[in-house]
């Protein structure tokens, strides 16, 4: 049975901006089958993004929408929920917004626990600038200001957040967009910081120049470089080398833990005292 | 009957008194001298009601985040200094694009770069009205005493919401860090202004629409109305559109904004006699000074006036001119080297003499120093 | 009333700045009185130099910091140095008897009240971090814009709530010493 995609998206708006072949489309649609397949209000549902490819999203969904600054999304959304914590909030950003210019952010918005769910569209390169190379661009790719070779290294996004706070760490791919549904909605039900970092494919900006031919072919490669979680530690350190587990990465659920919740409390028992 | 209390409050803290009244109920903001003061009295304050208080990681999160209290429907409001200003720049730019109501305030230090932490400077006069980006409105507020510094933070609560402008509120060290006897009302006896809201249905709901008052009424996120805002260049309906059309209607839309009520929005005090040949323009920390310094320069059989700068964005051309009609010289005393001057300077278009004072080291102009220019004949 | 100023000089850490606060505190309830208080200060949080200033004034006060001070304090000689050649000729000025003072105005000298007032905090209330509020005993003679009451009530709500009664007793002692 299929979801009713058009529901939720502003039709008149469309078509969108993208790319023939870029998979931002299909992390669109299947985030909201997953939104479709929790019960969040769409009247009280805020989505935040940043600038770039990522940043256009918004645009399209039919919630509160909110298109800031670059790197600044969880920033703002951080605003927007703690000034009203019924509201369900969802980030949008991309490698170049989320990790690079909006690190700062990402780490901290981890840390406090703050209840967002963040997908990171991760295309592994700057797309709407032209493709530059970014935070997650793999070493020795190619890029406008790389022309030699990346010599920078990745970020592990997953282990990143993780170890900065985050509740909820999941990592999924448009390659398997099943997956990436499950993932994407159990993300938005947890109650504290949900990271989601979804490869996608830049067949422009980023599979042209690195000969991995057009979104079809970056499909299949995405599947060649993930390895579902319940297999990944059954691997050898040589067979994870250049690869990345998909699958739910960590979870804890403690409601109690999350940000405005903590706060709240902190109203709630001087509203006591004044009794 | 309302009742007054007298309070011996700082500066910063009568920030924190005239938003409590004004109803404030979002804070977001990172810690610097000498504006810390603000964020801690508000982490104390704003609980006690139910309101939010956030320390953000860094500088451009702490206005990010204000702003985006601001659209979920609480007054909201951030403080910093000059370096803290400069970094927030960029966002308060998307405030004034997509017409957030806030108040940002600047403490303002001795700069450039770490400068003078801890003394006074009017040095970000020129930032607050050009410090973000491209054509833009701005609001700007000097207040030149505690009491100022309360009143004029109720005010900035009610321009900002009345029009949807963020408006900055620029104290110095000297006002933000003394203590003055003042007398306050009780919080509950203060009115203040809300944003306009929408009623009725989203079918016919533009967040961006064109009134004839040029500002939208604007829906607080999570009450059904689900629009798009953005920091693109927008249509009514929110969602980017980049035609030149589109950018000229939306300009002019914020130009007329500030344009069409420049009465409610430019404020001042002044004494300027008909016999008044000089007048001291003065703004913020310079204002007690250039006061006391004509008072007794009158009893001195000179004629000077004074005219107190309360807005300094918008500024107050209309004035400056009809006073170098009847002036011949014009005295500036300024904490910079010299930047509200050049304003005064292009209004008055050398019908008058205009000279300025200036103190750029972080120490005060003292009524002396204002009494010597004022001795001095215009040739 | 012609302002009346004061002006409490030491290093960082000795409580000039609550000192001026409290004397500024004390003036609220003195319902025909305007005061404004200020304060200058570098980055270190000790040592360093530290200032306090409080006008007082009938008058609405035009100028909130100290032009001439009618009372001057300075508990270090760094303090001394700095600011104690500027007083108004009917002035006092009140110096911890350690500081060296020769280098003063002739028409200076003669109002200079030098006081044992570290000794007496070390010695006498037992803490040395009081020294800031045995000033204040000192200062509660000779301004007489300010009632001894309301100086010891705004002490009170100043200080931690478990040193009231050593930071009373630190003022009495000042008191006595202003004899």
């Amino acid at each position: 049975m299929g979801v009713d995609i058009e529901k939720y998206l502003r039709s008149d708006k469309l078509p969108h901006i993208w790319c023939p072949g870029c998979g931002h489309g299909t992390i669109l649609s299947n985030l909201i089958r997953a939104i479709d397949g929790t019960d969040i209000d769409p009247d009280k549902t805020v989505v935040v993004s940043g600038i770039g490819c990522s940043g256009r999203a918004t645009g399209y969904l039919d919630f509160d929408t909110l298109h800031t600054t670059h790197g600044r999304a969880i920033a703002y959304a951080t605003g927007v929920k703690l000034a009203n914590p019924e509201l369900n909030v969802i980030v949008l950003t991309g490698d170049g917004d989320g990790s690079a210019i909006g690190g700062n952010h990402l780490i901290h918005g981890c840390r406090r626990n703050i209840d967002l769910t963040v997908v990171l569209f991760n295309n592994q390169i700057y797309g709407m600038t032209g493709g530059q190379f970014s935070p997650m661009t793999p070493t020795g790719a190619t890029a406008t200001t790389a022309p030699y070779g990346n010599v920078d290294q990745q970020f592990d996004l997953c282990d990143l957040t993780k170890s900065a706070g985050a509740s909820y760490v999941a990592r999924g791919t448009t390659s398997s967009p099943r997956q990436l549904v499950k993932i994407l909605k159990e993300g938005l039900n947890h109650k504290g910081f949900s990271f989601v970092e979804t490869f996608t494919q830049c067949p422009v900006n980023y599979g042209k120049r690195n000969n991995i031919g057009g979104p079809t072919d970056m499909l299949e490669w995405q599947d060649g470089i993930t390895v579902n979680i319940n297999k990944w530690d059954k691997l050898s350190d040589q067979e994870k080398e250049d690869k990345f587990p998909v699958g739910i990465i960590h979870q804890n659920e403690q409601p109690e833990e999350e940000y405005t919740n903590r706060y709240q409390k902190i109203i709630d028992d001087m509203a006591e005292e004044g009794k | 009957m309302s009742e007054k209390k007298k309070v011996l409050l700082q500066g910063d803290m009568a920030v924190v008194e005239g938003g409590m009244a004004a109803g404030a109920e979002f804070f977001a903001g990172y810690p610097i001298t000498p504006a810390s003061e603000v964020a801690e009295g508000f982490a104390k304050e704003l609980p006690k009601v139910g309101g939010k208080f956030i320390q953000m990681e860094d500088e451009l999160a702490g206005i990010a985040c204000a702003i985006g209290g601001s659209l979920s429907g609480k007054k909201s409001i951030t403080a910093t200094s000059g370096p803290g200003f400069s970094l927030k720049q960029e966002n308060l730019g998307l405030g004034i694009m997509i017409e957030a109501p806030l108040v940002v305030v600047d403490v303002q230090r001795v700069g450039p770069s770490t400068g003078l932490p801890t003394s006074p400077s009017q040095g970000d006069v020129m930032q607050a009205k050009w410090g973000t980006h491209g054509d833009h409105p701005i609001i700007a507020l000097s207040p030149s005493s505690v009491k100022e510094t309360y009143d004029l933070t109720i005010k900035a609560f009610d321009l900002t919401e009345k029009y949807r402008q963020p408006v900055i509120l620029l104290l110095d060290e000297i006002v933000g860090h003394m203590r003055e006897k003042i007398e306050v009302p009780k919080r509950e006896d203060v009115e203040s202004i809300d944003r306009k809201r929408p009623e009725g249905d989203r079918e016919n709901f533009n967040p961006y629409e064109f009134t004839e008052d040029h500002v939208p009424p604007m829906p607080d996120y999570g009450t059904g109305y689900r629009y798009h805002t953005t920091g693109l260049f927008h249509d009514k309906t929110g969602f980017p559109r980049g035609t030149s059309e589109d950018a000229k209607k939306l300009m002019d839309r914020f130009s007329a904004k500030l344009e069409e009520n420049k009465d409610d929005i430019i404020l001042y005090d002044e004494d300027i006699r008909e016999e008044d040949k000089t007048v001291v323009v003065s703004y913020g920390s310079t204002v007690r000074s250039a006061i006391s310094a004509v008072n007794e320069a009158r009893e001195n059989g000179i004629n000077a006036g004074w005219l107190k700068l309360k807005t300094i964005w918008p500024f107050a051309g209309e004035k400056i001119e009809e006073i170098a009609k009847k002036a011949d010289k014009i005295i500036v005393p300024e904490l910079n080297q010299g930047q509200l001057i050049r304003e005064i300077e292009r209004h008055v278009k050398g019908r008058a003499k205009v000279v300025g004072i200036n103190r750029y080291d972080g120490t005060l102009i003292k009524p002396e120093h204002v009494m010597e220019e004022l001795k001095k004949e215009v040739k | 009333m012609a302002r009346y100023e004061i002006r409490l000089s030491g290093a960082g850490g000795q409580g000039m700045i609550l000192a001026g606060i409290i004397l500024a505190e004390a003036v609220l309830d003195e319902d025909d009185l305007n005061v404004t208080q200020t304060q200058s200060y570098g980055p270190e949080s000790r040592g360093g130099a530290s200032r306090a200033e409080v006008v007082i004034s009938e008058d609405i006060i035009d100028y909130p910091k100290v032009i001439k001070p009618d009372c001057l304090l300075c508990l270090t000689q760094e303090a001394f140095d700095k600011y104690g050649n500027e007083l108004k000729d009917e002035g006092v000025m009140i110096v911890d008897e350690r500081i060296d003072t020769s280098k003063a105005d002739e028409k200076i000298k003669e109002n200079i009240l030098s006081l044992p007032i570290m000794k007496t905090a070390i010695e006498d209330v037992g803490m040395r971090l009081t020294a800031n509020i045995v000033v204040l005993g000192v200062i509660d003679k000779y301004v007489k814009q300010i009632d001894s009451e309301n100086l010891k009530n705004a002490i009170k709500e100043r200080v931690p709530e478990d040193t009231v009664e050593l930071n009373l007793k630190a003022f009495e002692y000042g008191q006595k010493l202003a004899k």
